[in-house]
């Protein structure tokens, strides 16, 4: 009665299309496995045995990775306590740490792992340069990760002011503060005087929305940290994987034939 | 023109081609054989032209619109001209630092008068504190130290203090307009504004 249950179940429209294939071991449906399924198709569906060896390739890009689903998770929760306006930041973030039940866990994951992947974005480049693999064909890759290396630097940096607390005032202060002599585009840089460029018209004040930190710095750097950056940085990540792929897989010694 | 010698060399005379060329009916999509217009405008590139035309005109109109979204028409900044009190409310030798949190300007009376100081470190930009006991203005973020006059002497400031434009307004008040500055290193410092002259 069960089975045919079973068996009559397994023949509908809704089973079959969420489970497409047979599950026995065999060549065929482990490649099935891979292809059959959005997430994973990404990912090769046969991996050299390098790949596996973690002294070669540290691990480095995929731990990046998981620490930027790591982000995305924690950062989403944050956001239902978190308001972006100078009234409230500050004391919403303390009532995430004092109030909030598992809040100061959800913070700190998303303080360390952003710290974490700033660390392994650079181990990761470092392995890259060491092991060659930025040369042809991964030339474009490579440029991609630097643009990668570069968002993940402006996430962090967006993510800093957040807290709204004196450190994160001053530190963005410093920061942009650099991009008043940015050549032609800021105000005390080359050729900015000349071009017309004042405190409230340069580079500087797309950033901040005013002549100085404030209320609408908080708003710019929320909606840049939590949509505007990451949808670029998901853009680019699935170009990045996507060339890892088309270039050959991960890859790996030279052995003098293909690695496949 | 027509006396000008020419290069021209003379083509020789191809022969005929026997079969007659295949009469054609004028297709719409294609210019008649004998016109002479440089692009030959039908209607295909009529739309090609104004297609792309429309393409970049939109993308280029919404980035202008999308930079300009950018800069607010009015900002909710505090104003950068405001009034001080009266001269004779300074204390002479001392450092006010009365509009430092609201407007960041240090008002110093000397002997002579008064000069207004922008508290802000040539350094990055924090916000330097006055120690009277040291007589010095010293920044929390890198240690770069001022003389009263503003002149940098340590830490990494590379430059003095900013000073701003300081006068009386008519109702004797001392004025002060921060938007106006006056830099030591550009030897403006002597120039008309940046010291306000104490008439007792």
């Amino acid at each position: 009665m069960l089975t045919q249950l079973r068996d009559q179940f397994r023949k509908t429209d809704v089973y079959k299309s969420i489970f497409r294939h047979s599950y026995q071991d065999t060549q065929r449906n482990r490649a099935l496995q891979i292809v059959d399924n959005v997430f994973l198709h990404l990912h090769p569906v046969r991996v050299p045995r390098h790949a596996t060896n973690l002294g070669y390739t540290w691990g480095m890009g995929g731990i990046t990775f998981l620490l930027f689903i790591v982000l995305t998770i924690t950062g989403v929760i944050l956001m239902f306590y978190y308001r972006p306006t100078a009234q409230y930041a500050y004391e919403d973030m303390k009532y995430l740490m004092n109030d909030v039940p598992f809040g100061p866990l959800m913070r700190n994951m998303h303080r360390w792992a952003a710290h974490a992947m700033v660390l392994t974005v650079m181990l990761h480049m470092f392995r890259v340069f060491l092991t060659g693999s930025y040369k042809p064909p991964r030339q474009f890759n490579w440029v991609v990760g630097v643009i990668l290396l570069v968002l993940t630097l402006l996430l962090s940096f967006s993510g800093y002011l957040l807290p709204w607390d004196q450190l994160a005032i001053w530190a963005v202060t410093v920061g942009t503060n650099m991009a008043r002599a940015t050549p032609l585009l800021g105000h005390e840089g080359p050729f900015g005087p000349e071009l017309g460029l004042r405190a409230d018209n340069d580079v500087r004040f797309v950033l901040l929305g005013g002549t100085e930190v404030g209320p609408p710095t908080l708003l710019r750097f929320y909606v840049g940290h939590c949509i505007f950056l990451p949808l670029i940085a998901v853009i680019f990540m699935v170009v990045h994987f996507w060339r890892v792929r088309k270039d050959g897989g991960i890859s790996g010694p030279d052995t003098g034939k293909k690695n496949f | 023109m027509a006396d000008q010698p020419t290069n021209e060399v003379v083509k020789p005379v191809q022969p005929q081609i026997a079969a007659a060329p295949i009469p054609r009916k004028p297709k719409q999509d294609r210019a008649p054989e004998e016109d002479p217009g440089i692009w030959r405008m039908n209607r295909r590139n009529a739309l090609w032209v104004g297609g792309w035309l429309a393409f970049f005109g939109f993308i280029i109109t919404s980035t202008v619109g999308a930079l300009r979204y950018m800069f607010p028409r009015v900002l909710f900044e505090p104003p950068t001209k405001f009034k001080a009190g009266l001269p004779a409310d300074y204390v002479v030798g001392e450092v006010s630092e009365k509009y430092k949190d609201e407007k960041r300007v240090w008002i110093v009376r000397e002997k002579d008068g008064f000069y207004a100081i922008i508290s802000i470190c040539t350094h990055l930009g924090c916000t330097p504190r006055w120690l009277p006991s040291d007589n010095k203005f010293k920044c929390p973020c890198h240690g770069s130290g001022f003389y009263k006059s503003a002149i940098n002497f340590e830490g990494p400031a590379p430059r003095p203090l900013e000073r701003a434009f300081i006068g009386l307004a008519d109702d004797g008040q001392i004025e002060i307009d921060r938007s106006v500055k006056f830099l030591y290193e550009k030897g403006e410092w002597g120039k008309q504004g940046s010291f306000l002259e104490y008439k007792g």
